[in-house]
């Protein structure tokens, strides 16, 4: 009995260090944002703010054009998932439900494409959008994710495992190719595409190195470089308006992951009637 | 309005033969039944009408006409599938209006016939749930109202009972002879259950390993098999065969077809033998009779034998068959069937 206690506790103990690991840089932020310089800089650290500083946030976001910097991130973020959805949706049904010459290739280049990193590729790509003359919109940030390797991938595993017999019952129901994927297939698959949008959004919304490489004007830069700058603006490191800009950055991930959480534990478990 | 014609057809899968050189005709508006072991190319044969799974070689004609070029939606066939292949995140009004949305009826023709169909399978008040919510009964009906709504001239169904409980199953057996009745239109129905096929069929078509053992009326099947496949499949429990020990002549008669009692009997074919087990099914009786090496199933409706009694039993000269060494039947016209009776009389 008494070794059963010891061993529950040491079970409660790791799983709070693993939380805390995780929730600690979030407290930290939250409650940096919210102190005045003099906290953010004595020692011991302030976890608690003696009166929040709600300033902060109005002080970072008059720094520079932050209206501009969240309607780039907010066009360019959305963009990306709407074109990867209508690029993806028809590519996974044909890999998972068609026979068609070079499919094995096309599917390994998918594969490949998958694991390529974008600090491969940005140079001629950049070199190939300035040719066009679109560095200064937001192309370069939104066409070279047209295609979302990853999100073919995962929805291809998940239209395998809909049964044939509901895509020839939909034929014999004198439906088109066309509206099977998009009436039949599409909602079928919702739990894969909320995670897949979820990451997506994720990775897009936070990069940081393509919009640095890709834009040479604030016209065309996100929220994640227009934070940065904010540390580079000031001549000491001001935290409280680094960390502001930091949380409004992050509470819109919240929010999208708060909407999909519920389907994405569905996505890895294929829960159609049996 | 349709009849079904398989001209020379085959089918294979990754190169192996399934379907071999099939010929058959399923005439217009009769309800025949496609029966037959798993395996044996019953769903190959539907998925081939429907166009969701064309021949290998061959042709398949609708009212004459060569189909193997027009689109499945456009054949005037519906398809009841095995495991219903409902649309799961439709609701039950959604799922049976697909297809005329896609056929482009208008809305008030749809609202109308959506509801005349789901009165008659007993949906009405499910219209707006989702299939996850219904019971297996109800997603059946949900297959089959939208197969009939779209008023096809072919009907196809396979094995679109397998999922239910006896009793419901019964009573859908019912139901479809009902609305066979009531369309007139041509249903093509697969099943492995030999009740079904007997009850519900105007012709039965059985077949094994791609191959059509026989094709004909319920009756003709039970009491005229072509060979002994035939012969087994049919009935239960199956036809007893015994050897002639003559020209490798085999020969059979049913449980069901056999005089039983304590007393000698006056047949052809008559012998004694042991009651070695004894199966009580309410209405009749089973026992398994020991003879020699070889042992028989009875049916009866005297349950009053006990095992290890011995009893006597006799068939009657109608009730005997005789089958040739490849398995075919050998009719009385043959000219050595009365050799094999007189041969019988000596087992
Ligand atoms: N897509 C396929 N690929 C390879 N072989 C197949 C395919 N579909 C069917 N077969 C084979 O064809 C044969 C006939 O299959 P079919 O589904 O027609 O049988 P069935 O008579 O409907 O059986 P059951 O009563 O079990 O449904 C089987 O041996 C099966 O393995
Ligand atoms: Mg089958």
């Amino acid at each position: 009995m008494k070794k059963y206690n010891i061993w529950l506790s040491l079970d409660y103990i790791l799983k709070a260090a693993v939380l805390l690991s995780f929730v600690f840089p979030f407290i930290w932020m939250i409650s940096t944002s919210l102190q005045t310089f003099e906290e953010t800089i004595k020692i011991p650290p302030t976890i608690f703010p003696s009166s929040p500083q709600w300033i902060n946030f109005v002080d970072a976001m008059s720094s520079g054009p932050f209206v501009t910097y969240a309607k780039n991130s907010v066009i360019i973020t959305s963009s990306i998932i709407i074109i990867q959805f209508l690029v993806m949706i028809p590519a996974a049904y044909a890999f998972a439900k068609y026979d068609f010459a070079g499919k094995k290739i096309l599917f390994g280049m998918v594969l490949i494409a998958f694991m390529m990193p974008g600090q491969v590729t940005f140079i001629p790509i950049y070199l190939m959008m300035a040719d066009w003359g679109l560095i200064k919109t937001l192309v370069p940030q939104i066409l070279p994710f047209m295609s979302n390797a990853f999100g073919i991938f995962l929805l291809r595993q998940y239209f395998m495992q809909i049964p044939e017999e509901i895509i020839e019952a939909a034929r014999l129901d004198n439906a088109s190719e066309f509206k099977i994927v998009w009436k039949i297939m599409t909602p079928m698959a919702k739990p894969a595409l909320a995670t897949i949008a979820l990451f997506s959004f994720v990775s897009h919304w936070n990069d940081y190195f393509w919009p640095l490489v890709m834009t040479d004007t604030n016209e065309v830069r996100p929220l994640t470089l227009g934070i940065a700058m904010l540390k580079q603006s000031e001549g000491i490191s001001n935290w409280h308006i680094i960390m502001a800009g930091n949380v409004v950055l992050v509470v819109p991930i919240l929010i999208v992951y708060l909407l999909c959480s519920k389907h994405i534990v569905k996505a890895f478990v294929y829960s159609g009637i049996k | 309005m349709a009849s079904i014609e398989f001209v020379n057809v085959t089918k294979e899968f990754e190169k192996k033969e399934i379907i071999k050189d099939l010929n058959l005709r399923i005439e217009d508006g009769k309800f025949t039944v496609l029966v037959g072991p798993s395996g044996c190319g019953k769903t190959t044969l539907l998925r081939m009408i429907a166009g969701i799974g064309p021949q290998t070689s061959g042709s398949v004609l609708l009212n004459g006409k060569d189909i193997s070029n027009i689109a499945p939606g456009k054949r005037g066939v519906a398809m009841v599938f095995q495991n219903y292949a409902i649309y799961p995140t439709m609701s039950v009004r959604e799922n049976i209006e697909f297809g005329l949305k896609n056929n482009k009826v208008n809305k008030i023709e749809r609202k109308k016939l959506v509801e005349s169909i789901s009165e008659a399978v007993g949906l009405s008040e499910y219209l707006g749930r989702k299939p996850s919510t219904l019971s297996g009964g109800q997603r059946q009906r949900v297959a089959l109202a939208r197969a009939m709504v779209k008023q096809p001239s072919v009907f196809l169904m396979d094995e679109p009972l397998s999922n239910l409980d006896a009793k419901l199953r019964a009573q859908m057996r019912i139901d479809l002879i009902e609305l066979h009745k009531k369309l007139g239109t041509t249903f093509v129905y697969v099943t492995h259950d030999q009740v079904e096929a007997m009850s519900m069929a105007d012709t039965i078509v059985l077949m094994n390993q791609g191959l059509i053992q026989q094709e004909a009326p319920p009756e003709e099947i039970y009491h005229e098999p072509n060979n002994i496949f035939v012969a087994q499949f049919i009935g239960t429990p199956p036809m007893n065969i015994g050897e002639l020990g003559v020209d490798g002549v085999r020969f059979g008669f049913r449980p069901e077809s056999v005089t039983a009692s304590t007393e000698p009997v006056e047949s052809p074919f008559t012998l004694q033998g042991e009651v070695t087990t004894r199966e009580m099914l309410g209405s009749e009786t089973l026992y398994q009779i020991r003879y020699k090496e070889t042992s028989f199933m009875i049916k009866s409706l005297i349950d009053k034998f006990s095992v290890n009694q011995k009893i006597h039993i006799g068939v009657n000269s109608d009730k005997l068959y005789f089958f040739a060494d490849d398995g075919d039947r050998i009719h009385k016209d043959h000219i050595h069937y009365r050799d094999y009776f007189e041969a019988l009389r000596g087992y």
